[in-house]
C-alpha cells in the first residue's frame, strides 16, 4: 500500500480524538460473539470522520480488531462505498439503474457534472472506484445503482439526503439548498 | 417520501403500510403504542414458540425478499433444543432494482419491524438479532437504532422482556454499497466482517450453518413485519386475504412508464396485471402503449405486453386443460407468475412503453449485473461483463449478425453454473429479452450491413 496522507500531510491515525475511540468501543459492544464483525462499522466510522481510508486507518482498525491489515484492506477495496482518496466536500450520487434511466437520470447526471465543473467522461470512468473532484474541491459525483426509490425516479443523493423526481433544471437550486459552500 | 399515495386505491388493503400512511404518524414508540403497537409481542410471549411457528405456517406467509420461500417452513428448520445459539438477521439491503418498500418501513414505521423481530426471536429461540440496512439509507439506520433504544428503555427489548424472562439484543448493521450483500449468505459473510462472497450450497439454508456457523434465520424486512399482523388477525383470517399458497397482503412497487408509479399494498392475488397497470397505476402515459413488463425485480424474466400465456389449468371435472390468456390477465401472485415462466420475486414491477428500445433497456440491466457481480465465480464475473460489453457495443452501432446468438450462449453458460442465484439473476434478463424481442436484437445487430 502506498501512503495516502491527509490534507495537512499527516497520517490520519495521528489525530484520533477521544470521542472517536469511545464510538469505536461502543460499536465493538454490538458484536459480543466476534470482534471481526465490527470491521465494516469501523471502516464507516473512519471514513465518516476522516473523509477517506488511508493506510494508517487500515492498520488502526486491524489492530483494534486483532486482525491483519489485509483483512480490512480487502473490504475497503471490495465495497463501492469505501474510498482511499479524498472526495470533494459534498458528494452527489445519481442513480443509474433502469427506472431512473427511463426517467432521464443520464440528463440529470450530465447537468450535475456541467454545473459543478466535472468532465462527464472522467466521472463515468470512475463508476465504483474513487470519485472525481470538482476544481473548487467542493463536489464529487458518481453514478450509483438502484437507490430503492424507483417510483419517484429519477433520484439522487446529495450527501446523506435523498432527492426524488429531480429534473435537470432543479440542479442549481438543489445544490445551493443542500450543500455547504466552498471555503 | 412520496411513493405511497395518501389515499389508498379501493383494491388496496394496507396492513404493513397501515400505520405509516396515517396522517401525523411518527416513527416513535409513543405513536406506535397509541396505534396498538407491541400488543402482539405481549400476546406472543404468552404463547409457546412452536405455537407461533405453527401460526406462521398456517398463514401461508411467503418471504418477500425475492425467493418467496414459505416462512413458516424456513422457521421450522431451526431446532429449538439443539443447545446452540440461534440468530435472526433481518435483510434490509433492499437493492433489487425496481423494489422500494422496505425503505418506507425502515424510515417511517421502525417499531413495526422491531415488534416483528422480538416475536420472531422469541419463536426461534434467538437472543441476538441484527438488522442489516444498506448504507445508502443513512437516515434509516439512525431511525431504527433510535427505535431500538426506545423499545429497550420501555422493556420491549433487552433483558427480561415484559417480565417474562426472555432476553433479546438487537443491533443495526450497515452495508457498504454492494448489491450482492442482499443474497443471504453474502449478507452473513458481510456481517462477519469478511468479503461478502456468497457461500457454497448445500447447505441451502442458513438454518444449518448461518451467522458464526450457527443456526440462523434470514428474513426480509417486509416478511418480518407481517408476523405481528398474523397474530393480530389470526392465521386463518390472514391467510384468507391471499391465495391458497400465498397468504396475506403483498407490496407491489410499480415504476417506469406508467401514469401513477408507486408502492401499493394489495391482498396477494387480488389483482391482475391489467388491473394493476390500468386501474391502479392509471395506464400508460398519454399517447403511448405498454410494451414490456418486468414483474418481480430486475432479475425476473421480462414479459411482452402483447404476448399470450399458455398454461394448464384444472377443469371442472379435475382434468388438466390447456388455456391461453393475455399476459395482462395474469393474476399477481407467486404461482401465477411462476406459471408464466417468470416470478413475483420482490414485487418490483418495471414497465416500459412503446418508445423504449429493448436493447438499450437490457444494456442498462447488463451494466448493473456487471458492476455488482462479486467476482467469485468465473462464469458470472466474466460473463456478466462480457454481456454488458456486447450490448453496449451493439448500441454504439458496432453490432454483428452473430451477436444475439452469442449473447444467449453467454447467458446460458452462466445460469446454473455459479455459487449463488446472482448467476441466474444476471442471465435471465438477457435470455428473456432475446426470446421476447428477437426482432429488435436482430435489427440492431445487422444495422451496419
Ligand atoms: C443476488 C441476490 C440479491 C438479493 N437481494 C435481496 C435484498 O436486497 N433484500 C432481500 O430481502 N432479499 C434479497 N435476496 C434474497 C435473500 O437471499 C433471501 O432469500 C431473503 O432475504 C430471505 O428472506 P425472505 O424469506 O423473508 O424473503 C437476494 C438474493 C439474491 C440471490
Ligand atoms: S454467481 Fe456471481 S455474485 Fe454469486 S457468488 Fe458467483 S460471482 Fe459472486
Ligand atoms: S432505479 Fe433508481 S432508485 Fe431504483
Amino acid at each position: 500500500m502506498t501512503g495516502n496522507t491527509t490534507a495537512n500531510g499527516g497520517r490520519q491515525a495521528d489525530s484520533i480524538p477521544a470521542n472517536f475511540i469511545l464510538e469505536a468501543n461502543e460499536i465493538l459492544s454490538h458484536y459480543p460473539v466476534s470482534k471481526r464483525s465490527a470491521s465494516l462499522p469501523l471502516i464507516h466510522l473512519w471514513q465518516n470522520h476522516f473523509g477517506h481510508i488511508d493506510p494508517s486507518g487500515i492498520e488502526w482498525i486491524a489492530a483494534k480488531l486483532d486482525l491483519q491489515p489485509i483483512n480490512i484492506y480487502e473490504l475497503v477495496t471490495f465495497y463501492p462505498w469505501f474510498r482511499q482518496t479524498a472526495p470533494g466536500k459534498n458528494i452527489i450520487r445519481v442513480c443509474r439503474t433502469l427506472s431512473c434511466a427511463l426517467a432521464g437520470s443520464k440528463d440529470l447526471y450530465e447537468k450535475f457534472c456541467e454545473t459543478i465543473g466535472i468532465d462527464i467522461e472522467e466521472a463515468r470512468a470512475h463508476h465504483g472506484d474513487g470519485m472525481p473532484v470538482s476544481p473548487d474541491g467542493n463536489y464529487s459525483i458518481e453514478f450509483v445503482e438502484c437507490l430503492a426509490s424507483c417510483g419517484s425516479a429519477p433520484v439522487c443523493m446529495v450527501n446523506d439526503e435523498l432527492h426524488e423526481r429531480v429534473a435537470p433544471e432543479d440542479v442549481p437550486s438543489l445544490l445551493s439548498r443542500s450543500t455547504s459552500p466552498a471555503n | 417520501m412520496s411513493c405511497i399515495h395518501p389515499a389508498p386505491h379501493p383494491k388496496e388493503r394496507r396492513i404493513i403500510f397501515g400505520n405509516l400512511t396515517q396522517p401525523g404518524y411518527a416513527p416513535d414508540l409513543k405513536t406506535y403504542v397509541a396505534h396498538g403497537g407491541y400488543e402482539q409481542l405481549r400476546k406472543a410471549l404468552s404463547m409457546t414458540p412452536s405455537a407461533i411457528i405453527d401460526a406462521v405456517k398456517a398463514a401461508n406467509l411467503r418471504g418477500r425478499g425475492g425467493a418467496g420461500f414459505p416462512c413458516g417452513i424456513k422457521w421450522s428448520f431451526i431446532k429449538q433444543d439443539d443447545g446452540k445459539p440461534h440468530y435472526l438477521v433481518v435483510n434490509g439491503d433492499e437493492s433489487e432494482p425496481g423494489t422500494f418498500k422496505d425503505r418506507y418501513i425502515l424510515h417511517e414505521d421502525p417499531h413495526q419491524l422491531i415488534e416483528g423481530v422480538a416475536i420472531s426471536s422469541f419463536a426461534l429461540g434467538v437472543k441476538l438479532a441484527y438488522i442489516y440496512i444498506r448504507c445508502e439509507f443513512p437516515a434509516a439506520a439512525k431511525i431504527v437504532a433510535a427505535a431500538i433504544a426506545e423499545a429497550k428503555a420501555a422493556g420491549f427489548l433487552g433483558t427480561n422482556i415484559l417480565g417474562t424472562g426472555f432476553s433479546l439484543d438487537v443491533f443495526v448493521h450497515q452495508g457498504a454499497g454492494a448489491y450482492i450483500c442482499g443474497e443471504e449468505t453474502s449478507l452473513i459473510e458481510s456481517l462477519e466482517g469478511k468479503r461478502p462472497y456468497p457461500r457454497i450450497k448445500p447447505p441451502y439454508f442458513p438454518a444449518v450453518f448461518g451467522l458464526y456457523m450457527n443456526p440462523t434465520v434470514v428474513n426480509n424486512v417486509e416478511t418480518i413485519c407481517h408476523i405481528p399482523h398474523i397474530l393480530r388477525l389470526g392465521p386463518e383470517e390472514y391467510a384468507k386475504m391471499g391465495t391458497p399458497g400465498d397468504g396475506g397482503t403483498r407490496t407491489l412497487c410499480v415504476s417506469g412508464d406508467v401514469q401513477r408509479p408507486g408502492a401499493y399494498e394489495l391482498p396477494a392475488g387480488a389483482v391482475t396485471l391489467r388491473e394493476l397497470l390500468y386501474d391502479i397505476c392509471g395506464g400508460p402515459k398519454p399517447g403511448r402503449s405498454f410494451k414490456a413488463i418486468i414483474p418481480g425485480g430486475s432479475s425476473a424474466k421480462v414479459l411482452r405486453a402483447d404476448e399470450k400465456i399458455k398454461r394448464k389449468v384444472k377443469g371442472p371435472d379435475g382434468t388438466m386443460l390447456d388455456q391461453e390468456i393475455d399476459v395482462l390477465d395474469l393474476v399477481m401472485d407467486a404461482a401465477s407468475l411462476a406459471g408464466a415462466g417468470t416470478m413475483i420475486g420482490s414485487g418490483g414491477v418495471i414497465v416500459m412503453d412503446d418508445t423504449r428500445n429493448m436493447v438499450e433497456t437490457l444494456n442498462n440491466l447488463n451494466l448493473f449485473y456487471a458492476h455488482e457481480s462479486c467476482g467469485q465465480c468465473t462464469p458470472c464475473r466474466e460473463g456478466s461483463l462480457w454481456m454488458a460489453k456486447m450490448s453496449s457495443r451493439m448500441l454504439a452501432g458496432g453490432g454483428v449478425e452473430n451477436d444475439p446468438k452469442k449473447l444467449k450462449s453467454i447467458a446460458d453458460n452462466i445460469a446454473g453454473r455459479t455459487v449463488c442465484a446472482f448467476g441466474e439473476a444476471a442471465s435471465w434478463p438477457t435470455q428473456s429479452f432475446l426470446e421476447k424481442f428477437p426482432e429488435e436484437f436482430a435489427a440492431i445487430a445487422t444495422k451496419n450491413k
